[in-house]
């Protein structure tokens, strides 16, 4: 019965409040850059020319994306479920593995085979890695968020381990496996080039985009058009009333959780399959943790989790570019974004619905 | 004799919600007043105003005839008022030396605290019979002793009036009647004590005076020697506008229901369904009258498959449902459920109108083939629902939490009845619901039942009961007092609901 | 092995576990509150900034530590905000805040000293310098009792100062009235409330000791145990500090322990980089994860049981 509950009309509370909570934090990010003594009005003008002035800006634009969708997805079906999976960093690493086995391993197969069987295999090892947690949560009681905490550490050193030993050819030095030269997902460059005969700028971009749609696709049919979403939903929303429906969250939790883990191990087909091709140490990158920032900003919705990650996918190449053009501003800059973007439309989510709530009231008298 | 404390027109609104209606009240210094009322009727609301948890929109405070500002609990610690609340507010890792002492460490150490304390409470043991090893964990102490840590802690602190809500819920007959001793002795040394509660025995039991709360008003206080239990019954349940429903005579049939020796214990291991045994026929209305708090939620529970019985059976349509301790499996044996607590388990607030509709029901095959939910089959059953049991506004596509309550009881009971179930287990269907959807949701219920369809009521409300049901059970403290027909007559369902037997009484 | 490599890895993970007993503590503090606290980590690293950038400019340790206080304190300022007036989810501000400080300082790291991120490297003069405790030097001649001396002696300061801290926490949460509210809001905010006593308060106050004590363990990172600051240089201490005080089960001793058992992980893990024992190479990735391993075995219930305190992580709200 506080005023943070009181009533506001729906758009205020789906479109304003988020709108006004990612302005304040990238005037926080604008402020950032004054500090540094550049002038943010500048700074941003050339992040937009740099992701979005040219076709190689697009490509990289998207080729980020594509990774932010999934682990933003991750994070989201986890919300609605009302889990804080904070693993997808540890699930996507960890789905390398499966992606570089059957890769690597099944070299001798053709195409149609190895891609579908490298994208299952890459969901199924994410998916593991997230169901250990889920099942934890769900049997043991043990807290999610810690546990998925120490699963990206133990991720990070099960990784090196298994790279250094299991895949990196003998005599090499760089700790990475050996090449995908079998069947790997192929560029825009690749494809305008040998099947339309055209130039594209050499950009990351590859068909794993189509990917990305369909899972954001998948998970709102999932999530609303199923009864398994329903159920996801409804325990989220309130799982007395999910118990009372008969619907069993300790099951939920664990499918979830599954289905969280694989949307994160999605991301090493675009990475391994499409982009390394080869199991590189450390290549997720903190892509784990963006997702937080774009299934917060996205609403956990997957039409705003695509605008959210082509935003980040825009910071993540604007502040390439801006990180050329003025070296003064390190591309950690776009770190400091994510964290402002996660305080302001995660912690403070409702810092400012008093201050609406009683400025529509008195518009109201 | 002095008043202790002067509550005068004390005033406050929750929301749209008029908590407390211009009370006033006054105690007697060294008396033990009772305040008695149903729950919501606002007694806890005016406690908590009086020890500074909330503050009153309107109104006056005045102890020992000073009128006094209290903005917090500190505020009415220091004017002497002490409270034990309803949920103990007490620190479990603690031990009971350590809860005693905080926020009256009197030093930046809490040694010389501990020390004092471990005195004084040697001093009060020997005084009141407050005896409570002083190094135990709390949270390893039984209910009743924890109970007499929130007494030591408001006597440490120095409290001259003493103020218990609900302090017998959780208590066993043995230990309120020991609480009850204490409560006198500081009584004799010259304490005040205000007794909250729902119980009527107890008022007659220890009170001095006794203020009847109905509805955020106080509607009398009387001496307790001169009144009966039978006169505050009355006063507490009110002689409301009887909305009789028109309904024929029922015609049973086959039992549809039928409950054997059903216990249930919560995990302290003490019943709170305690040995219940009744039926229910296919074509009429049981309903279970009672307090509430004496075993109906969890006899809702146990029938509707949510929580399994410790002992006894529950036979539905000659199949014992109890065992499989599972809502879907109960639900699709064609039991439905309109739970008691509408916003926490009847309906998901954040979701729109017409998921709501299917709760329970989602994995229908009418509302999408395999693992599909057919969106359009959902909104299109929604809105034939809504039609049908007319609410409003007659939008499938609005959030739940923006309906008023009558509307979303009716977008629940329409769920479960269009069901077609064979029985309709029903909680609290009118609680918090307008006039005009209590006479709908009643019809619905006659109509229901002149279908053939068995239903059994749980309803606080002893007027519902009244008439709506073709026979009357009366719980009280996990049993079934007693069975009346409908002709019962209003005062002997008011003494069976306080636990009165017509053999004691 | 000889004496002197054990004494040599004992005296390592004496120094390596600085960091995480006092993020530890500071965990502690914060966490017995109430408050869940996974921005250790952000806190300690932006102190770990704040301190190599102030002790740079001012050529003073002194002055690298109190403005790496300064600067941890305002972080914890945030999340106590958050958690507080906010009453915001605390694991998504602990994260934010773990990002902002990761981003920011190297982002006002390579504004101020252009070197990537990287701070100058700090003289001698401008760092906590390991002191020889009076007498060693004699007792360093003795046989197998030199070696052993060598592990206790040498170290700086804030070294013995975290370790004093252990015994502080201790004693001011079991002896003092504020470490009894503290520990009472952190399992019953209720109950404090109902005796009287601010519950943000408490709690502002329980945040700004673990800004403090991150703070000083930031400062220990870039002023002592290196001579500047390198991007993530926590490098995961203040996850693994969180992992101790579950294993410590919410308590100031037996953090101490869990810290020197990880920190003892650590040392060995880089001793023992390319060792071999009986012809096996010790993979020390499994060292290095093993306080993680461990943690997730812990909370899942195989040995023992770790019980936060039970008002942790729930934002706190008067009504019923």
């Amino acid at each position: 019965m506080g005023n943070t509950r009181g009533e506001l009309p729906t758009w205020v509370d789906v479109g304003l409040i988020p709108l006004l909570n990612l302005t304040v934090a990238l005037l926080v990010a604008g402020l950032v850059v004054l500090i540094i003594g550049e002038s943010p009005l500048e700074a941003l003008w050339i992040m937009l020319k740099g992701a979005v002035g040219s076709l190689k800006g697009w490509g990289y634009l998207l080729y980020y994306a594509t990774n932010f969708v999934f682990t933003g997805l991750a994070v989201a079906i986890a919300f609605h479920a009302g889990l804080f999976n904070i693993g997808g960093e540890g699930q996507a690493y960890f789905a390398g593995l499966g992606a570089a086995t059957v890769g690597l391993g099944l070299q001798f197969l053709p195409w149609p085979i190895v891609i579908p069987l490298a994208i299952l295999a890459s969901m199924a090892f994410g998916a593991f890695w997230a169901w250990i947690p889920g099942m934890l949560q769900a049997k043991r009681g043990s807290h999610i968020v810690i546990t998925t905490i120490m699963f990206n550490f133990i991720a990070a050193s099960t990784m090196v381990y298994l790279i250094n030993n299991w895949f990196r050819p003998t005599g090499k030095m760089a700790v990475e496996s050996r090449e995908i030269t079998g069947a790997y997902i192929l560029s825009f460059r690749e494809i305008a080039r040998d099947y339309f005969g055209m130039r594209l700028p050499s950009t990351p971009l590859n068909l794993t985009v189509f990917l990305a749609i369909i899972a954001a696709f998948a998970v709102w049919y999932l999530l609303w058009r199923t009864k398994l979403g329903y159920e996801i939903r409804a325990v989220g929303a309130n799982s007395e009333a999910a118990i009372y429906a008969g619907i069993k969250p300790e099951r939920i939790i664990m499918i979830t959780m599954t289905i969280s883990g694989a949307l994160a191990g999605l991301m090493a087909v675009n990475e391994v399959l499409g982009v390394q091709h080869r199991l590189l140490l450390e290549y997720v990158g903190g892509a784990g943790f963006v997702g937080i920032a774009v299934a917060l900003m996205g609403r956990s919705h997957p039409i705003g989790i695509v605008l959210a990650a082509m935003l980040f996918g825009l910071l993540y190449q604007g502040g390439a570019e801006l990180s050329f053009a003025k070296p003064l501003i390190s591309r950690d800059m776009i770190v400091v974004i994510q964290g402002l973007v996660i305080l302001f439309m995660g912690a403070l989510e409702y810092a400012f619905r008093p201050a609406l709530a009683a400025l529509f009231l008195t518009a109201e008298d | 004799m002095t008043a202790a404390i002067e509550l005068i027109g004390i005033d406050k609104r929750f929301g749209s919600v008029h908590a407390n209606k211009d009370v006033t009240l006054s105690i007697a210094q060294g008396s033990i007043h009772g305040i008695i009322g149903e729950n919501g009727a606002g007694k806890s609301t005016l406690m908590s105003i009086l020890f500074g948890f909330y503050s009153a929109d309107k109104g006056e405070i005045r102890i020992k005839g000073q009128p006094v500002k209290i903005k917090s609990s500190s505020d009415a610690i220091s004017y002497g008022i002490g409270m034990v609340h309803q949920h103990f507010m007490l620190v479990d890792p603690f031990t009971v030396l350590e809860n005693v002492v905080l926020g009256a460490e009197g030093g930046k150490l809490i040694g010389p605290a501990l020390a004092r304390a471990r005195e004084e409470l040697t001093r009060l043991a020997h005084d009141y019979e407050l005896d409570v090893d002083p190094d135990a964990i709390v949270g390893e102490l039984p209910v009743g002793l924890q109970q007499r840590v929130e007494i030591l802690k408001a006597l440490f602190k120095g409290a001259e009036t003493l103020i218990l809500d609900e302090p017998t819920g959780v208590l066993t007959p043995a230990e309120a009647d020991h609480l009850f001793r204490i409560l006198g002795q500081l009584r004799d040394q010259g304490k005040t004590v205000i007794l909250i509660t729902h119980k009527l025995r107890e008022i007659m039991a220890i009170t001095d005076h006794v203020s009847v709360m109905r509805r955020g008003e106080l509607v009398a206080t009387k001496e307790t020697k001169s009144t009966s239990v039978g006169e505050l019954a009355e006063l507490m349940v009110g002689r409301r506008v009887l909305l009789r429903v028109k309904k024929g005579k029922a015609k049973p049939g086959k039992v549809v229901l039928e409950v054997k020796n059903l216990t249930w214990k919560d995990r302290k291991g003490t019943a709170r369904v305690d040995n219940v045994s009744f039926s229910v026929r296919a074509g009429e209305i049981v309903g279970i009258a009672g307090v509430s708090g004496n075993g109906q939620s969890e006899l809702l529970e146990l029938i509707s498959g949510i929580s399994k019985p410790t002992s006894g059976q529950i036979i539905f349509e000659g199949k014992d449902i109890g065992i499989l301790g599972d809502p879907a499996h109960v639900r699709a044996e064609g039991l439905a459920h309109v739970p008691e607590d509408r916003q926490h388990r009847g309906l998901i607030a954040s979701f729109d109108a017409a998921e709501s509709s299917i709760l329970g029901w989602h994995t229908d095959e009418s509302l999408g083939k395999g693992f599909r939910l057919n969106r359009d089959a959902v909104i299109n059953r929604c809105k034939n629902e809504m039609q049908e049991f007319d609410v409003r506004p007659n939008n499938p596509l609005l959030t739940s939490a923006k309906f008023s309550g009558g509307n979303q009881q009716k977008i629940i009971l329409a769920r479960e009845i269009e069901r077609d179930p064979d029985l309709l287990i029903v909680g609290q269907p009118t609680r918090g619901v307008d006039i005009g959807a209590i006479e709908f949701i009643h019809k619905r219920l006659i109509e229901l039942r002149d279908e053939g369809k068995a239903v059994l009521l749980v309803s606080v409300e002893l007027d519902e009961i009244r008439s709506l049901s073709d026979r009357i059970l009366v719980m009280f403290a996990g049993r079934i007092m007693g069975e009346r027909d409908d002709h019962a007559d209003e005062r002997e369902l008011g003494l069976l609901m306080a636990g009165v037997t017509r053999d004691a009484a | 092995m000889d004496l002197s490599l054990i004494a040599e890895i004992l005296s390592s993970t004496i120094r390596l576990s600085v960091p995480l007993v006092l993020a530890c503590l500071a965990g502690l503090w914060s966490e017995k509150s109430g408050i869940v606290d996974i921005g250790l980590e952000g806190k300690m690293l932006a102190a770990a900034f704040a301190a190599a950038a102030s002790a740079s400019y001012y050529q003073s340790a002194w002055m690298g530590l109190l403005l790496a206080i300064l600067v941890s304190i305002a972080f914890a300022l945030v999340h106590g905000y958050a958690a507080i007036n906010q009453r915001g989810n605390q694991v998504v501000s602990g994260v934010a805040i773990n990002m902002l400080a990761a981003g920011l300082a190297v982002v006002l790291g390579n504004t101020w000293f252009k070197e990537g991120g990287r701070t100058p490297a700090l003289p001698e003069t401008a760092r906590f310098m390991p002191i020889e405790l009076p007498g060693i030097a004699t007792l360093l001649q003795v046989p197998v009792i030199g070696p052993l001396a060598k592990i206790v002696s040498g170290h700086s300061i804030i070294t013995y100062a975290a370790f004093l801290f252990v015994p502080l926490t201790a004693w001011a949460l079991a002896k003092t009235r504020f470490g009894l509210r503290l520990r009472a809001v952190g399992e019953n905010p209720h109950a404090v409330d109902s005796a009287g006593i601010s519950v943000a308060k408490l709690r502002y106050k329980a945040v700004i000791i673990a800004g403090i004590l991150c703070g000083i363990a930031g400062a220990f990172l870039s002023t002592s145990l290196s001579a500047s600051f390198v991007r993530d240089m926590t490098a995961g201490r203040g996850f693994m500090a969180l992992a101790a005080l579950i294993f410590a089960n919410w308590r100031a001793w037996p953090a101490l322990y869990a810290c020197l058992l990880f920190g003892f992980l650590q040392a060995s893990g880089n001793y023992l980089q390319g060792a071999h024992v009986g012809g096996f190479e010790i993979p020390v990735q499994f060292v290095n994860m093993a306080p993680y391993l461990m943690t997730v075995i812990l909370l899942a219930g195989f040995i023992g049981k770790s019980v936060p305190p039970r008002a942790s992580g729930i934002p706190y709200t008067k009504d019923r």
